[in-house]
């Protein structure tokens, strides 16, 4: 194929004055002039530099890109900075500082990820499961995880990392 | 984190420029020593694998890091011979350079079976191997990592050990073999403990002392399941792949090529594509358009909504006149005929059937990607690949540019299989870069991009001839037709058509430790230009299908168990592979009375060294047909980490089965029907059987374990239905004949 260079066709600037959103992210307050119909994803990763949510189909049927809103896993391509209704949490937030989450230490103990790339939605997704369900069975596992692919294929150290988050949690909560 | 970005920035911008002195490669310098790509600013570097200054040791793995745990593996060679701590520790991807060549990949290149190769043959291997040396062939495939890897890195660690110790002797006045070392220090016997750090510099500057590598006996961190060291940062959203790579004045592009294979764009319109709010630039790219904006999503709106002439693909029209182009094939004389023992033409089949596969996508979790930026000349590109220097040679033509004013970083590959060895995404983002000098660009497919411009894994027909006698095969007679990967992919990275028989084409068929007495496989190579490329365990993906499904119908026409009709065939040709199928028989209780409603199948397929089973349990549920079990045995000789070698299994293992079951890309007019995972999706938590793997231990030669779970997934699943149902399906995926529960 020959080379060619020609010459970038430019926009020109639009004549309305971008509009302003604010929205919170992991307890920060950031502003994006971002137009109110672009995904969360796409606001996380490009506008705010959040690159720990990943893309991986932008139609809501892998999962890669699960954070919560108000606490609950949602697929951040699918919800658009203007129907934003709550605070966001994402894999970067999920942390108290240097002290990992209980699912997280767990994913190590069990080194759950082989390339990793879906194991911020992975996490995010399991993550609601135990806010919910403190001690889920496997059949509860499997309804919750379904919508979240891993072409490595690691669900059965996601499944033993879930089960040992959960008692981690209860021994917690027991002391 | 960001030390170590500093650091490798440093080290590796720097161009390859032989150091001198430089500390090598042990039994492997061979004739002239190799450049050391590694040039830090500070710090010393002892060989092309280990960088040592105040911040700690890095070690240099050659390979990628796309989820097979070669950078734990790898580092752990250098690790146990150095005595580095283990926890310290920093595994950085090498840069492209011609020292971090692949020898393993030559093995695969002789034409005789793994299981069969006598001494000899290993030693031509070995020959080979230098010379790929020569060719600078630093590629990640093959499950090779670990076997190339094995002895080399392992010296390179004894080496630098030594010339630590030896720096250490000269400043303590104590004889060399009076020193140890542990956790990155040299201790002497009176106690004093020098850090390898202060003695790095030093030692990087004379001449490597001859060292001997540690016995087995003595290792402490080879052999045992480590913690990988990528882990943390992808259990916190802090390892970066192609897009995550945040530039001042970073733009977000996307692609939209002609989806038509092999056609290309008479004109098009960028006005709807510039109405959408944040896009900036649309780029003629000759067979498509690039659209930058102020972020991804804008980027795609954009070059959805323009408007473009497409021209038509030279592809036959449907899939079938595909299929048909590939049996053609058959009329003409075979590519290879690699096994041809006895006199296969003169037995009388009792069981002729002809077996097909489909294209398959990659679909790697991450879609294809890459970040590149031209500032002053100088072109740096962040691309998740498993060939560095073919990636670097490719960025620098697109751009225009030398190979010296280009710098590429290997980061983490969000999924490889075969898929990122390709240079396209590369070679779009030195495109899109050198036409915005100045502004950093990341580059995001669409999973429908990704999908239409993958380099499909080819599909195939096998016509196949069978005997049975006396409760044994007597013939067993494969034919197999199917686009050649080898070629096609040797004619894109090489730029010329190489002639020959073509092994890959039938691995996984011709080269399986069976003794039949009548027993021939011939290949042949069909004329069909789709893209195709490596997906993972390449041809043994089609060729254990074919295998292993009429192997079974061999035994079952000889009214046997099959595997115990296999065992039979196999224990006098590889005591190994007979290994695998009693272990996977044990482990699945294969002869305990089956439950009702249960179908059962096992395969084995040899492929990259390591002889692997699998056993297959359905459930025939009132929803339909479920995969409920899945046992499998492997030997891949000696093993370094099992935690990881099974992850690999299991994992080859689903992807196998997601294939099996529902993989299929089918075309019209030349464009890809699929576009996204809702159609083609692969196994999910749900849908995935439980898994128990035995790893054995007893082949003499270290094989591979990213691949070899792949192939006998695939007639394992078939096997299991036949015997669950009596149907015999000889065509992939199985899903659209079966009632899967998906």
């Amino acid at each position: 194929m020959a080379l060619s260079w020609p010459r970038p066709v430019t926009a020109s600037a639009g004549p309305n004055a971008p509009m302003s959103t604010d929205l919170i992210v992991n307890g920060t307050t950031y502003s994006t002039d971002a137009p109110p119909q672009t995904p969360l994803l796409w606001v996380l990763r490009d506008e705010l530099g959040l690159t720990g949510t990943k893309f991986g189909c932008g139609v809501a049927a892998c999962g890669a890109c699960t954070v919560h809103v108000d606490g609950q896993a949602v697929r951040s391509c699918q919800v658009t900075l203007g129907d934003l209704w709550g605070d966001v949490t994402t894999i970067e937030g999920l942390a108290q500082g240097d002290r990992l989450a209980p699912l997280q230490e767990a994913w190590i103990r069990h080194q759950v990820a082989q390339c990793g790339y879906c194991q911020s939605g992975q996490i995010m997704q399991a993550a609601e499961l135990l806010a919910g369900n403190p001690s889920p069975s496997d059949d509860d596992i499997d309804a919750a995880m379904a919508g979240n692919l891993c072409r490595c294929g690691t669900y059965s150290a996601i499944r033993a990392a879930i089960h040992d988050a959960a008692r981690s949690l209860d021994d917690g909560r027991a002391g | 984190m960001s030390r170590l970005r500093r650091i490798t920035r440093r080290s590796l911008l720097v161009g390859a420029v032989a150091i001198t002195g430089g500390v090598a490669f042990g039994i492997y310098q061979i004739r002239r020593p190799v450049t050391n790509p590694l040039q830090p600013v500070q710090g010393a570097t002892l060989n092309p694998y280990i960088l040592i200054d105040q911040g700690g040791i890095s070690i240099i793995a050659p390979r990628a890091e796309m989820g097979q745990g070669v950078h734990t593996t790898l580092a752990a060679l250098v690790a146990e011979e150095l005595d580095a701590e283990w926890d310290s520790i920093r595994v950085l991807h090498g840069p492209p350079a011609a020292a971090y060549y692949n020898a393993a990949l030559a093995h695969g290149a002789l034409p005789v079976a793994d299981y069969a190769m006598a001494d000899w043959q290993r030693r031509v291997a070995g020959g080979l191997g230098a010379a790929t040396r020569l060719l600078g062939l630093q590629v990640t495939g093959g499950s090779t990592s670990t076997v190339d890897a094995f002895d080399r890195m392992r010296h390179a660690g004894a080496g630098a050990r030594e010339a630590l110790k030896a720096v250490a002797a000269d400043r303590l006045g104590v004889a060399v073999d009076r020193l140890r070392t542990e956790n990155g220090r040299v201790i002497a016997p009176d106690g004093t403990e020098l850090d390898y750090r202060d003695l790095a510099e030093d030692a990087a500057s004379r001449p490597v002392p001859r060292a001997t590598m540690r016995p087995q006996s003595e290792w402490k961190l080879l052999g045992r399941s480590l913690p990988r060291t990528d882990m943390r940062a992808k259990a916190t959203g802090m390892a970066q792949f192609s897009t995550d790579i945040d530039l001042p004045g970073l733009k977000c592009a996307t692609v939209r090529i002609c989806p038509y294979l092999g056609g290309g764009m008479a004109g098009f319109d960028p006005a709807p594509a510039l109405a959408v709010p944040g896009v900036e630039h649309v780029l003629d790219l000759g067979n498509g358009i690039a659209v930058v904006a102020r972020n991804t999503w804008a980027a795609m709106q954009g070059a959805e909504a323009a408007q473009i002439d497409w021209t038509p693909s030279p592809l036959p029209a449907t899939t079938e006149a595909m299929y048909d182009r590939i049996a053609r094939a058959f009329e003409d004389r075979p590519n290879s005929t690699m096994r041809d023992d006895g006199r296969p033409d003169e037995v009388t089949a009792q069981i002729e059937a002809e077996y097909s596969v489909p294209f398959l996508a990659h679909t790697t979790m991450e879609p294809m990607g890459a970040t590149a930026w031209l500032q002053d000349g100088h072109l740096t590109l962040w691309v998740g690949n498993q060939a560095p220097r073919e990636h670097l040679k490719v960025a620098a033509e697109a751009a225009g540019l030398a190979r010296e004013n280009v710098t590429l970083h290997t980061v983490f590959l969000g999924g490889g299989f075969g898929r990122r060895v390709e240079t396209d995404v590369t070679r779009q983002a030195a495109r899109i870069a050198a036409m915005l000098p100045g502004t950093p660009i990341r580059l995001t497919w669409s999973r429908a991009e990704d999908i239409a411009h993958d380099f499909y894994r080819p599909a195939a027909i096998a016509r196949m001839r069978g005997a049975v006698e006396g409760g044994r095969a007597t013939l067993f007679d494969a034919q197999i037709a199917a686009p050649s990967v080898t070629r096609q992919t040797i004619a894109r990275l090489a730029g010329r058509m190489i002639g020959g028989p073509d092994k890959g084409h039938v691995e996984g068929a011709f080269d399986q430790p069976y003794a039949i007495p009548h027993y021939r496989v011939a290949g042949h190579l069909a004329d069909l230009d789709v893209p195709i490329g490596f997906w993972r365990a390449v041809g043994n993906s089609f060729n254990g299908f074919f295998h292993e499904s009429f192997i079974d119908e061999l035994a079952h026409a000889a009214g046997r168990d099959p595997l115990a009709f296999r065992l039979d065939h196999v224990a006098p040709e590889s005591a190994t592979a007979a290994g695998v199928l009693e272990a996977v028989r044990d482990l699945s209780d294969w002869d305990a009375p089956r439950a009702d409603g249960t179908g059962r199948g096992v395969a084995m397929t040899w492929s990259f060294g390591t002889p692997t089973a699998v056993v297959i349990e359905l459930h025939h549920a009132s929803r339909g047909i479920r995969i409920t079990r899945a046992w499998m045995a492997c030997d891949p000789g000696l093993v370094l980490d099992h935690a990881i070698v099974r992850a690999q299994m299991e994992s080859g293992l689903i992807y196998g089965l997601s294939a099996a079951l529902m993989g299929a890309i089918t075309f019209t007019d030349g464009r890809a029907d699929q576009q996204n995972f809702p159609d083609y999706d692969a196994l999910r938590m749900d849908t995935t059987p439980r898994i128990e793997v035995a790893i054995l231990q007893n082949n003499p030669h270290m094989g591979g374990a990213g691949e070899p779970g792949t192939p006998p997934a695939m007639p394992a699943l078939a096997n299991a239905l036949f015997d669950l149902t009596g149907q015999r399906i000889r065509r992939l995926p199985l899903a659209p004949q079966a009632d899967f529960i998906i």
